[in-house]
């Protein structure tokens, strides 16, 4: 029933989220027809493309249209790609799906053993210096860090290539290489994040009587914190890891253009410079829609960690 | 979409502060000292910035341009020869001012939609659905829609960026009120009859102040980083404004020859934003009963 329930609730949520975007487009200053008839079309022509692109006709019945459309997977027409929207962002998907993927695996890789460190040795030196790192991860600007590391690794190192992207088909080492820097960029201010709610987390759980019991009993210090005190936290840390993720996409748009990297990001601040609208929108709805379900899908893992969460 | 977990994130504390906290306890707390004195420089910074042996932000100088830091140039010259210190010192005035107003404008409209939403209930219904569909898209890309609509400039990055902002704290507000309503000096008050306003002035709006004043600090944060992201990608501020933001994204053209241009602004954004999340971090723990218990 839970799960039945925490699926239908994602439906207003979507409404709401293809409302604001469809009336993007609508409310949008720069006119299709315009663009599509040229700079040396009469007006009465320019009347005959908003006729036939349907654009005359009232809010209701395009956004009706427009949200069957989008149901088909048709988001419309590029403005200056002259492709549909559709095959762009399919076209761009790849290089965001490996770079939010590594980003993930590197922020998970450095905020639990963070995290965890900090809870087991809460207020000691090894706190201190776990947490500072993550007020300073989550108050770096991901643009500046990822200039400071093409710095240091690219220009003063040489290690690893400057900027753009080599997709897996030209070998594993060009792959991971232009990876590498724009992944950790991504990842540390995503890391900052989940490391704090793990040290919380795990700080709830390790007072509990049960903890007590275990150390007790003699259990060992890593079978204690891994086997029970995580397992137990992961509810929270599951959480933080899905809502983090808006951070993520939010961050991919930024770690694109630094590392000029060809994907969604990159798309996006593309169209952005050239009010490129049905792109914006799509990329907009798109993401929104990856958002939603990854907390979704988040919400519906309850129960692998924790048997007592009934659905 | 989890509407408990978010508010633990940023402490949710539904007590009042705990008896006996002066202002000097708030202020010796180490996190806030060294937060403070930092948000100290830079408020001082951007209002003093005339008289800070600064040049106009906007003046070109051929002699300047692209010039390394030295001790004439203090922090070298842009590609066009505009001078990278004065642009630095006048840049915490939009980041601040951007900060500032947000959090402002977002605590007063997400206070009231949360106190309707914790009191009336078709209110709740309907509005706390809104809030769950914005805050669903990520905060960037809403920001870049609105902008793509409205033009760039400094007061519709705010509103932007407030739109988002928007729905945290009503929902942060919303559970605070509605946890104080099984709160037995609440019930208490409301058995004796006090009237409403006087309830909501006396009971409600004090104990919200705390978790506000945490969240408050961290939407300035979160507003300040905004504002200079949607700069780089070019849809914040206008490209003439000498924000942070604005100037990193010059700069990252040339930044292998001529890295200064992006590091002096990229410190002072960094600083800035770490300054309000360490008083924001210190504000949570001195406020909040919970984190003092530990």
């Amino acid at each position: 029933m839970y799960a039945l329930r925490r699926v239908l609730a994602i439906i207003p949520v979507i409404v709401v989220v293809a409302l604001v975007v469809f009336s993007l487009l609508y409310f949008s200053p720069g006119d299709p027809a315009l663009v599509l008839a040229g700079e040396s079309a009469t007006p009465a022509e320019i009347e005959r493309i908003r006729g036939a692109l349907g654009l005359d006709r009232p809010y209701l019945v395009r956004l009706t249209e427009w949200s069957f459309g989008v149901l088909k997977g048709d988001f419309g027409q590029s403005m200056f790609f002259g492709r549909s929207v559709a095959e762009l962002m399919l076209q761009r998907a790849m290089p965001t799906l490996w770079l939010s993927l590594l980003a993930m695996v590197f922020a998970l890789a450095l905020a639990l053993p963070l995290g965890i460190i900090a809870a087991w040795q809460a207020g000691r030196a090894p706190d201190r210096v776990a947490m500072g790192f993550a007020v300073l991860g989550y108050s770096m600007p991901v643009f500046v860090l990822g200039y400071l590391l093409i710095f240091c690794f690219s220009v003063w190192l040489g290690w690893l290539p400057v900027q753009g992207y080599k997709p897996p088909s030209d070998g594993l080492w060009p792959f991971l290489s232009h990876l590498i820097l724009p992944a950790l960029t991504l990842g540390v201010v995503y890391a900052a994040l989940i490391a704090r709610i793990t040290r919380s987390a795990m700080l709830e759980v390790l007072q509990q009587d049960y903890m007590r019991t275990a150390r007790a009993k003699g259990l060992g210090l890593w079978s204690m914190l891994l086997g029970h005190a995580l397992k137990n936290a992961a509810i929270p840390i599951m959480t933080i890891v899905g809502i983090g993720f808006g951070s993520v996409i939010s961050g991919v748009v930024v770690t694109e253009t630094v590392f000029n990297i060809p994907g969604i990001g990159r798309l996006t601040v593309d169209a952005i410079l050239r009010r490129d609208y049905p792109v914006i929108q799509g990329v907009v709805l798109v993401l929104s829609g990856v958002y939603v379900l990854i907390n979704l899908l988040v919400d519906l893992s309850y129960g692998l960690f924790d048997p007592r969460v009934k659905y | 979409m989890n509407a408990t977990v978010a508010s633990t994130t940023v402490a949710s504390t539904t007590g009042s502060a705990p008896d006996g906290l002066s202002l000097r306890d708030v202020l010796r707390h180490p996190t806030i000292m060294i937060g403070g004195s930092i948000m100290l420089i830079m408020i001082a910074a951007a209002l003093l910035a005339p008289w800070l042996g600064t040049v106009d932000p906007q003046s070109l100088s051929g002699a300047r341009r692209l010039k390394p830091p030295s001790t004439d140039i203090w922090f070298g010259g842009d590609m066009v020869g505009r001078d990278v210190y004065s642009r630095t010192i006048y840049g915490a005035r939009i980041s601040l001012m951007v900060g500032l107003s947000v959090a402002a404008i977002s605590i007063t409209i997400g206070l009231t939609i949360g106190l309707l939403a914790g009191f009336v209930r078709w209110v709740d219904a309907i509005v706390m659905r809104v809030m769950d569909g914005l805050m669903a898209i990520p905060s960037i890309l809403l920001a870049v829609a609105l902008i793509a609509l409205t033009g760039a400039s400094v007061a519709n990055v705010i509103l932007a960026i407030t739109l988002s902002e928007v729905p945290r704290v009503s929902r942060l507000v919303r559970s605070t009120v509605l946890s104080l309503k099984e709160r037995p000096f609440v019930e208490a008050a409301i058995v004796v009859g006090t009237p409403f306003p006087a309830l909501l002035w006396r009971h409600i709006l004090p104990n919200t102040l705390a978790p506000l004043l945490v969240q408050g600090s961290y939407i300035f944060a979160a507003a300040v980083l905004t504002e200079a992201a949607l700069s780089f990608i070019g849809a914040g501020t206008p490209p003439e404004v000498p924000s942070w933001g604005n100037m990193i994204s010059d700069g990252r053209l040339v930044f292998q020859i001529a890295p200064h241009l992006v590091i002096f602004p990229g410190v002072a954004l960094a600083l800035t934003v770490l300054a309000v999340n360490m008083i924001g971090d210190g504000l949570r723990d001195v406020l909040d009963p919970n984190f003092r218990a530990r």
